[in-house]
């Protein structure tokens, strides 16, 4: 019987520190066996158990693309006991992952669509995923007009600076960075929070286009009201929660929402549907 | 159907048979009060119990389980990396089971044996019981089992059904599993089917009749969520509550765990533990923040998983077998059944003037 509950085992390949607080690092795993890569196959959205012998585990979103061949991209604040020993862990240890889980953002419908991806601090990742899996060659005639809004405290806490600099030079994705306030006189980009960028930038909202919005909830909070006044409908607006966890699976009883278990009926969720919803997250 | 007769004089003769096949558990006097133990010839079931104060749901999921064994030793070559952690799974055979706690497994099972995933302790541990249930003749007075969808002589999840007739069980066998035992016991005096029906359904009679306690639950799938969700009565229901968790370790449809590593020197497992919703630590984010911070929030929690959030993802009934262990254990009387009448009850909003 398939173990739901047993990690493949990985071998972190590279650690980068993403952020001026050094409290943000992405790490690069390589599969130790090359079938599981295949048996991890995921879609943009997705989530995985990060597992550390004698630690224990931690949903972490996935940041890489399905298209990036090779390995697998988790980024993963500091913040209690597992975390604090990943990034104490060097190039070359072994541990595990688990996964992939719970549901995506549903690109089936999305295709043919304008896609606005809204993002906030470091719930980046898997929007991430998505922008270089929409990017892809095979994929980008499937979407039309993509933008981004992503928003940090400062420049310096921004994930992926390279690559958003990368995608700012391309005439196909229509980027929209900014910061809270900076004393950079270099910084070229937007300044202000990102629901005022929103309001500024996205496109109406109308039948044909959708917004992804992952963030810290203070950012959601504001950005809805936005999104209501450009027009957008609720079953638009696609969102991705965060609950603690341990299964993963929809077993272990804890990350529920009303019915819905964030882990396996998520994390993904159309603000219609969390209309519906007790707000427990 | 069935049916064969085991005087009770020759119970223990037809347990030694199946020790032979299997591990044979069932209700043990304990100092204080039964539980289910492994039974042996000085260990044998005694059948003068009500119900045992702890369900038997730790037969499939104990309290504490290993799944996975592993070595941080560098100098091994598979260090750090997870072995599944081997079992010895004999079929065992359970007597004296109530119909309740049978019928608990099922509920559960729809948790652990999904479409997508299954879990495999839960799953194997499921698959190697038989349950002999022996019917209720004489139900607690917290009993609401014939509301709650079961009945002291419900046959849900049970291989076989032992009515106490005196100096002999009647039992009728209602697997392949259930037969498979009775022959491996010896126990092959069948009966005339009819008069083993009549007798029995007088007894049931009987014993139905003795269940004075019952829920309402006809509502509770119409009831829409957040109206039940924002119900004025959460903060009165949840008043007295201090969260010790009892209600949720003795019920026998309660699965919620935890997963937890353990290390001594070199040699660790991964292991889950039984949790409970009761706790704040259950849903307690890294960041600090816990989508259920106050007690209400874990008071309801409990009530809405049973009695709406179950209701509604699977379309059959309560998420309750209506055991009372709950009712009885509660140290501040927290009682289901008042509960789930309070939520059936709950008037559509939309017809009360807000006052």
């Amino acid at each position: 019987m398939f173990n739901p509950y047993l990690p493949y085992p990985v071998r972190i390949e590279e650690i980068v520190t993403e952020t001026e607080d050094k409290n943000l690092k992405t790490f690069k795993f390589a599969f130790l066996k090359e079938e599981d890569e295949d048996k991890f196959a995921y879609t943009p959205g997705q989530f995985a158990e990060l597992s550390v012998a004698g630690k224990g585990e931690i949903p972490i979103g996935i940041a890489s693309s399905p298209t990036e061949k090779g390995f697998v991209l988790f980024t993963v604040n500091k913040v209690g006991v597992v975390t604090t020993h990943l990034h104490a862990m060097q190039p070359g240890d072994i541990m595990g992952i688990r996964g992939p889980l719970g549901n995506w953002y549903p690109w089936e419908e999305m295709e043919g669509k304008n896609v606005v991806i809204i993002g906030g601090g470091f719930a980046f990742t898997t929007l991430r995923s998505s922008i270089v899996y929409m990017l892809h060659p095979d994929n980008r005639p499937k979407f039309k007009d993509i933008h981004v809004i992503y928003g940090a405290r400062t420049p310096g806490m921004l994930l992926y600076r390279e690559e958003l600099a990368s995608w700012e030079q391309r005439d196909d994705i229509h980027m929209h960075i900014t910061v809270d306030a900076t004393t950079d006189p270099g910084w070229k980009y937007n300044v202000g929070f990102v629901p005022a960028i929103t309001e500024k930038k996205a496109p109406p909202g109308d039948e044909e286009t959708y917004a992804i919005v992952c963030g810290p909830p203070i950012m959601i909070k504001f950005t809805q009201p936005v999104l209501d006044n450009l027009g957008y409908a609720h079953d638009h607006i696609i969102m991705s929660l965060e609950n603690r966890m341990k299964c993963g699976i929809g077993m272990c009883g804890r990350c529920n929402v009303g019915k819905e278990f964030v882990c396996k009926d998520g994390p993904v969720f159309t603000l219609a549907q969390l209309n519906t919803m007790p707000k427990e997250y | 159907m069935k049916w064969i007769k085991i005087e009770k004089e020759d119970f223990p003769r037809g347990l030694k048979a199946l020790a032979e096949t299997y591990q044979c558990l069932g209700p043990v006097k304990g100092e204080k009060y039964h539980d289910f133990k492994v039974l042996d010839e000085n260990r044998p079931p005694d059948f003068d119990f009500l119900n045992t104060p702890l369900s038997p749901k730790f037969l499939v999921e104990p309290q504490s389980e290993i799944l996975f064994e592993y070595t941080l030793d560098e100098k091994k070559e598979d260090a750090h990396i997870l072995k599944e952690a081997q079992k010895d799974l004999p079929p065992r055979l359970v007597v004296g089971i109530r119909p309740c706690d049978a019928a608990a497994f099922l509920l559960v099972k729809r948790n652990f044996d999904t479409e997508k995933y299954k879990d495999p302790y839960w799953v194997r541990a499921y698959e190697a019981l038989t349950l002999f249930g022996l019917a209720c003749q004489t139900p607690c007075a917290a009993c609401f089992c014939t509301t709650a969808g079961g009945g002291p002589f419900d046959e849900a999840g049970l291989d076989a059904l032992m009515v106490d007739a005196g100096d002999h069980f009647l039992v009728k066998i209602l697997t392949e599993k259930g037969e498979a035992a009775c022959n491996t016991a010896g126990w092959e005096n069948v009966v005339e089917e009819k008069a083993a029906l009549d007798a029995a359904a007088l007894l049931k009679e009987t014993a139905e009749s003795k269940i004075a306690s019952t829920v309402e639950t006809d509502n509770l799938k119409q009831q829409s969520t957040t109206a039940l969700y924002d119900a004025p009565f959460w903060e009165e229901v949840s008043f007295s509550c201090i969260n010790c968790g009892t209600c949720t370790y003795v019920c026998p449809t309660c699965w919620c765990f935890d997963i937890q590593d353990e290390c001594y020197g070199c040699s660790g497992v991964r292991m889950r533990n039984w949790d409970s919703c009761m706790y704040p630590l259950f849903t307690l984010h890294g960041s600090g923040h816990n989508p259920r911070g106050t007690k209400l929030h874990r008071v309801r929690q409990r009530f809405m998983h049973k009695l709406k959030y179950y209701v509604d993802k699977y379309d059959d009934g309560i998420q309750c077998v209506g055991c009372g262990r709950c009712v009885v254990s509660c140290p501040v009387n927290i009682d289901i059944r008042r509960v789930c009448n309070l939520m059936n009850a709950l008037p559509d909003p939309s017809t009360v003037c807000p006052v």
